[in-house]
């Protein structure tokens, strides 16, 4: 995804203080002390500053050293994106804040399960859609399909719209976790 | 260096004092027990014992803010620590560094709904720098020292460490974990040279600059506040303070402009409004700074030094900001500054310090004297005179009287400013000057109070008592919630609701009742007598002031207005009502 892309302009803000900002999308990777509260402190200071978030994932990535990296995805103007990693890099468990919408090109996938029920041509088309898409069938009853796939947020919503008049009864998905391309680290 | 297993309670006690404590405020109950136990056994850090938990911590608040050390508070579970969140909350507002130990109940009851069982990580996670639930007693050790370093290092401010009583009494080596890095939290202290390099670049060409100097100054400590003052003389530029800043640079100094903000001075705020360069050294451009942003300081170019990035374009962006400790950086400043010889532009310089001796010359702080009724302006003259010279530390409540106390009583040097400035915690003044005086036992500790405020922590004249702590309680008595009450006029028609100190006590006769002196002033003639006393008499004092019921606070920028709106007294109110969204701030 290019940076041009991924600065999706999904709103004009209202005229803040005399300067018109646009809202940004962004996915921010925290790396944190994999301990008790962390993910308290994490997601009480987007509640208690009013920040919002649109998916927010967490697991342990290194066990020897205890690192757990929360990817979260928000919105804001420039002004509270740049406040948000500010805030985030003020939290004492927390090692590295990278923006990844801005530091280079990056890579977001999100794992999702599909369940949906029916029977005769709908079972079908769905099992035919599921190909297209390139979802795998992890569960299977006579009259029902559970659908997993993953992909970019777009893709996996765009899947279960199609999914809708053809039983879906629900869905579970895990929200975005993401990664910088090329062979540097963050 | 490993040692005998002690138990937690002492593990707790060595790591206070190898981290050089002297002094805790607390209270005791069931689930710090084992630590009040082995506090019973040491003699080398003093308890003091409060009334109230949120009084502990203020006083904590007034030790650390006069001392520049940290302020130790001790409470029990539950109760305890819920009373302490309020102080908690003051000192993450302002910046004071604070460490909290609360009794929590065992580990294995721990979500129980146990007995004085409260989530208090929980309930304290916003209002701290951070805290600690203490699970293992092989964390103890490191867990206190690093609460310590924190609160310290970088922002200062409150760290609570919950205490499970099973980890009080479980026995493990103490070891001394008071140099040790920490593995995530490293705030940057030494500011980019390249920045430093652009600021006096900015400041050598700069035609109306101006000094604008906040807390951050002040927790620096006494030499960054030296430096600064060095540095802001050879520049011979102005220099404004915010409430928090008073005392970083010296009051009496030509080029302090005093207090900028909502009741700041005429002076201050227009040279906030007019200035091309505005150098924010250690503040963090607070609401009642600002006033209505889109018309703050609109021609300027902004410098900010804050040790905290989130500062920084929070609430005003600016051109250039420096991210560093105020010592390091003015230290850096005043080499570049010397080395490069630089000369400000005089001729535009001179035209500056003109328009602002301009403002200078309206004598914002004017009131109206009388010779029946105590103004609360004048009695603060009067104390200011009386104390001018000696080795004064003034606390305050939250109100009219405390912006009275900031634009009438001068500080030259910082720790000697006391005010809950962020919070605008009422009740904070009694206990804070307490802090301050179990520090300073020899030193004039005065709580500039209100009616209203005092009655919030009242309590703690017992604990003055207690103590012999000698400090001084001036009362701005006027019946009002005053500041309400000033609100109230300007912006709901002079509906007074629930403003009104009714019912208050005699307080010449609680004064008696808590083994305190107690004075009354009711007549302009009595102050300098009353004043006096109050300063001979050893112990702790009341001074009960009945000043002019209707006194409004002035100058003051109405709530939504620019800083070149100033009202400089009642008969300008009329002139600019508050605009229907000024009517939405606070």
């Amino acid at each position: 995804m290019t940076k041009a892309q991924s600065l999706r302009h999904l709103d004009i803000a209202k005229k803040g203080e005399g300067v018109t900002q646009q809202i940004e999308r962004h996915t921010i990777s925290v790396m944190v002390d994999n301990e008790a509260g962390v993910l308290a402190r994490v997601i009480g200071l987007f509640s208690g500053r009013g920040y919002n978030i649109e998916s927010l994932t967490v697991a342990e990535v290194d066990a020897q050293h205890h690192f757990s990296r929360i990817t979260v995805v928000t919105s804001g103007t420039p002004m509270i994106i740049e406040q948000i990693k500010n805030q985030l890099r003020r939290l004492v468990p927390v090692h590295r804040v990278t923006d990844l919408t801005v530091e280079g090109p990056s890579l977001e996938r999100e794992l999702i399960l599909v369940k949906v029920k029916g029977t005769g041509e709908k079972r079908v088309e769905s099992l035919r859609i599921a190909d297209i898409f390139r979802a795998r069938v992890v569960d299977s009853t006579i009259e029902s399909f559970v659908f997993e796939m993953t992909g970019s947020t777009e893709k996996l919503t765009a899947f279960v719209n199609l999914m809708q008049p053809l039983g879906l009864v629900e869905v579970s998905r895990t929200g975005v976790v993401a990664i910088s391309r090329g062979p540097e680290a963050i | 260096m490993a040692t005998e297993p002690v138990t937690g309670a002492d593990i707790v006690i060595k790591a206070l004092v190898d981290q050089g404590v002297e002094v805790i405020f607390g209270y005791p109950g069931g689930a710090v027990l084992p630590l009040y136990d082995a506090l019973f056994k040491q003699n080398q850090i003093k308890h003091i014992l409060v009334r109230h938990e949120q009084a502990a911590v203020h006083s904590a608040e007034g030790y650390a803010r006069s001392t520049g050390k940290v302020g130790v508070v001790l409470v029990t579970s539950g109760p305890g620590a819920t009373n302490a969140v309020t102080g908690l909350t003051d000192a993450l507002m302002d910046s004071v560094p604070v460490v909290c130990l609360t009794g929590q109940v065992p580990t294995h009851l721990i979500g129980n709904d146990a007995f004085q069982e409260a989530d208090t990580t929980g309930i304290t996670r916003p209002v701290t720098k951070h805290n600690y639930l203490v699970k293992s007693i092989n964390d103890l050790s490191r867990v206190i020292h690093e609460a310590f370093h924190v609160s310290r290092s970088g922002r200062p401010g409150p760290v609570v460490v919950d205490l499970p009583k099973d980890i009080q009494q479980a026995k493990y080596d103490y070891v001394n974990y008071a140099n040790q890095r920490h593995r995530s939290y490293n705030p940057q202290l030494k500011p980019d040279r390249a920045l430093i390099e652009r600021a006096v670049e900015l400041m050598a060409k700069a035609e109306r600059p101006l000094f604008y100097i906040g807390g951050g100054v002040v927790n620096s400590g006494t030499a960054a506040s030296q430096l600064l003052t060095e540095f802001v003389r050879l520049t011979g530029f102005p220099c404004t303070q915010t409430l928090m800043g008073l005392g970083a640079f010296p009051a009496s100094d030509p080029l302090s402009l005093g207090m900028v903000g909502m009741h700041g001075m005429f002076e201050s705020n227009h040279a906030m409004h007019d200035c091309d360069l505005m150098i924010n050294i250690g503040a963090r451009f607070d609401d009642r700074v600002t006033g209505r942003l889109a018309a703050f300081s609109p021609g300027s170019t902004k410098i900010h030094v804050d040790i905290d990035p989130s500062s920084i374009n929070k609430n005003v962006h600016v051109d250039l900001a420096i991210v560093g400790d105020v010592g390091h950086v003015v230290e850096d400043l005043l080499r570049v500054w010397k080395a490069r010889q630089v000369k400000p532009n005089g001729k535009a310089l001179a035209a500056w310090w003109d328009q602002i001796n301009k403002w200078r010359a309206r004598e914002c702080l004017r009131y109206r004297p009388s010779n029946d009724v105590i103004k609360p302006q004048y009695a603060l003259q009067r104390l200011y005179d009386a104390i001018k010279g000696r080795d004064y530390y003034i606390t305050t409540e939250v109100g009219q009287h405390q912006m009275w106390a900031a634009q009438f009583i001068k500080f030259e040097k910082p720790y000697h400013w006391l005010t809950s400035g962020g919070l605008g915690t009422m009740g904070y003044g009694l206990p804070a000057a307490i802090g301050v005086q179990i520090a300073h036992p020899e030193a004039l500790v005065i709580d500039v109070a209100g009616e209203a405020s005092i009655m919030m922590n009242i309590q703690e004249m017992s604990t003055a008592a207690q103590y012999r702590t000698p400090v001084k309680v001036f009362i701005l008595n006027n019946r009002w919630m005053g500041m309400v009450r000033q609100w109230q006029e300007l912006l709901h028609g002079g509906r007074y609701s629930e403003s009104y100190s009714d019912a208050l006590p005699d307080f010449v006769k609680l004064a008696d009742a808590f083994g305190w002196t107690g004075l009354r002033a009711t007549k302009p003639a009595e102050m300098d007598d009353i004043i006096k006393t109050m300063i001979e008499t050893p112990g702790p004092v009341i001074v009960d002031v009945a000043v002019d019921e209707r006194e409004n606070c002035f100058p003051m920028i109405p709530s939504g207005a620019a800083h070149n709106e100033m009202l400089l007294g009642p008969d300008d109110q009329k002139a600019s009502p508050v605009s229907e969204e000024g009517m939405v701030l606070v």
